[in-house]
């Protein structure tokens, strides 16, 4: 009798407390997804319904013109771009990036000191650099082509693919590459038929990781890009003007950009700590 | 002596090719060239450029060695943009990491359906600055935005805000957006930091009857304060270079209002032409980012030998 009396109370303690934590994630759903909400809907409403005040919540009929007219304005050629721009420098930056991984991980090249002068580019503020870029490229005539922005694009995320495929490398054990080199094997072959191999999955997640960045670049875009060669961040500008505002296409825009994100990151949801932190919290 | 071979061999000092023997510094030379060339090239030209009046409006160039500096000390918008920024670092991160701390420390530990919870709360994050920027643009409008909406009815009558285009709401409409989109990054990252403490710690400061607040502030915060410090110093630094939520969302007005260091050398460089004012300005911002770099170089140095 006396004993069943705790055992009630914690029980109880239990239930509230899931309660409670239950509702606070309620909360955080509604005030983080609601805006992703808004824009979905938006994209199939007609002008009539997020032009009104107070705004219709929800279409009455699933509207699919703006999607049409960005295919008719050729807004939509800049999904293209983005593509090529961020595929490409994410490819380059993987490439260049890999092997100097290596280097840091297996022979500790240049010390700490060298790894974080890598590093450190990856937080120079973009707005410092962008400008003598913009006078380079405007010598070099590399403004607005695709090579420009790849190259660009591959270089400030090179720090980022360094140390990410460090600490993946880190993870390799010594001991199964110390075993194939006294064996025999070259340190080429080492490295193609054994290292990279079981760093894979770290390799896909960097590489992820460089494409969403580029993808999502905004400052450097705006500067270098002018009409051959527009990414989806830099078109969408152009629906916002001081005087008009087209809301339709601009939602349906941003879904087209972000969908492919959103899917390519929950690919890769168990690396997003690391990703976000260049390898630091796993 | 297999073991010192052994061991030679891994450090790259075999006896084989010349390219062999020098792999480690092969493989990190292209690297090295392509941030000299990108990054750093650049950056010395624009050395350069700081010392020479040169404006694109006005025809000519000369070498006026420090004026540019001394001009851009005495600009009274950089030093409106600089407090601007820090505003917003200070408030931004700092809820950031409150609502972070508490959504981390709900989520960490056993609850059923978390791992359908987790990537929902996690969306912001990838999204681009700019998209978000322009979505809470729409959100925030005073006559077709949702929130004057369920503002009014909470309040029972029509609510007319208008949140960007007025000094005392212009604050609250870019930090909610701010700490909308980075907030799952503190979330994210803190969990990391929460699931690494030993639970039996908590569950023997619980039988020697310890509260549950007490358990929190004096045996998980300090676990993961090297975490929660690693992790203030990403967002500051980040916070730092904010542009695209605050272009998209008020493009720095009303009048310079909201104008951030990032948005303000942009509007000299790419709408006034000022080249070498500009240069000397992005200077003046990588001294003062190089300060927090330091800073951030010790914090993660300090983590890695532990």
């Amino acid at each position: 009798m006396t004993t069943s009396i705790p055992a009630k109370s914690i029980s109880w303690r239990k239930m509230s407390g899931y309660t409670i934590r239950y509702l606070i994630i309620l909360a955080a759903l509604i005030f983080f997804l609601f805006p992703i909400f808004w824009i979905t809907t938006m994209a199939v409403k007609s002008p009539d319904e997020y032009f009104h005040s107070p705004p219709v919540w929800l279409p009455r009929s699933l509207n699919l013109n703006h999607f049409g007219q960005l295919i008719r304005n050729r807004s939509i050629v800049s999904l293209g771009h983005s593509l090529i721009i961020a595929g490409g420098g994410s490819l380059l930056a993987l490439l260049i990036g890999c092997p100097a991984a290596y280097s840091l991980a297996r022979f500790n090249t240049g010390g700490y000191n060298f790894a974080f002068w890598i590093l450190s580019q990856r937080f120079l503020p973009p707005v410092a650099v962008v400008f003598p870029i913009f006078l380079l490229y405007r010598t070099l005539q590399w403004v607005d082509t695709y090579h420009g922005l790849i190259l660009l694009y591959a270089t400030f995320n090179l720090p980022f693919v360094v140390w990410m495929m460090r600490s993946y490398f880190d993870e390799v054990p010594i001991e199964v590459e110390e075993s194939a080199l006294v064996d025999g094997c070259s340190r080429w072959r080492v490295l193609w038929a054994i290292t990279l191999p079981l760093s894979i999955p770290g390799l896909i997640a960097t590489g992820v990781f460089t494409f969403i960045f580029s993808w999502n670049e905004f400052l450097f875009a705006l500067v270098l890009t002018r009409i051959n060669v527009v990414t989806l961040p830099v078109a969408l500008t152009s629906y916002f003007g001081p005087q008009s505002a087209f809301w339709g296409e601009a939602a349906a825009l941003s879904l087209i950009a972000t969908i492919p994100v959103v899917v390519m990151t929950l690919l890769v949801q168990q690396h997003l700590a690391a990703g976000l932190t260049l390898g630091a919290v796993k | 002596m297999a073991t010192v071979e052994r061991r030679a061999a891994l450090r790259g000092e075999s006896q084989g090719h010349w390219w062999e023997r020098n792999l480690r510094y092969i493989f990190v030379l292209p690297s090295v060239l392509m941030i000299l060339g990108i990054g750093i090239f650049p950056l010395l030209y624009s050395l350069w450029i700081s010392f020479l009046q040169w404006d694109l409006q006005r025809p000519g160039q000369r070498f006026i060695f420090l004026k540019n500096y001394a001009d851009a000390l005495a600009d009274n918008r950089m030093w409106g943009a600089l407090s601007n920024t820090l505003i917003i670092i200070i408030v931004a991160v700092s809820l950031e990491l409150l609502l972070g701390l508490g959504l981390a420390q709900t989520l960490s530990g056993y609850l059923p359906g978390k791992h359908f919870v987790m990537p929902l709360l996690l969306l912001p994050v990838v999204i681009a600055p700019v998209i978000v920027g322009y979505t809470w643009r729409m959100l925030w409008d005073t006559q077709y935005g949702p929130i004057n909406q369920v503002l009014g009815w909470l309040a029972q009558r029509p609510v007319e805000i208008v949140w960007l285009a007025n000094p005392r709401t212009v604050y609250p409409a870019i930090l909610i957006t701010e700490i909308w989109q980075w907030t799952p990054f503190m979330f994210l990252i803190l969990l990391a930091g929460l699931s690494a403490v030993n639970p039996e710690l908590h569950e023997a400061a619980a039988l020697d009857g310890a509260s549950g607040w007490q358990i929190f502030r004096h045996i998980t915060l300090p676990l993961i304060q090297p975490i929660i410090v690693l992790a203030l110093l990403f967002r500051a630094l980040d916070v730092f270079k904010l542009f695209d939520i605050v272009f998209a969302l008020t493009g720095g007005g009303p009048g310079t209002q909201t104008e951030t260091v990032s948005l303000y050398v942009y509007i000299l460089g790419f709408k006034n032409f000022r080249l070498g004012y500009t240069a000397a300005m992005s200077y003046l911002l990588l001294i003062v980012v190089s300060i927090a770099i330091t800073i951030l170089w010790r914090q993660l140095g300090e983590s890695r030998r532990k």
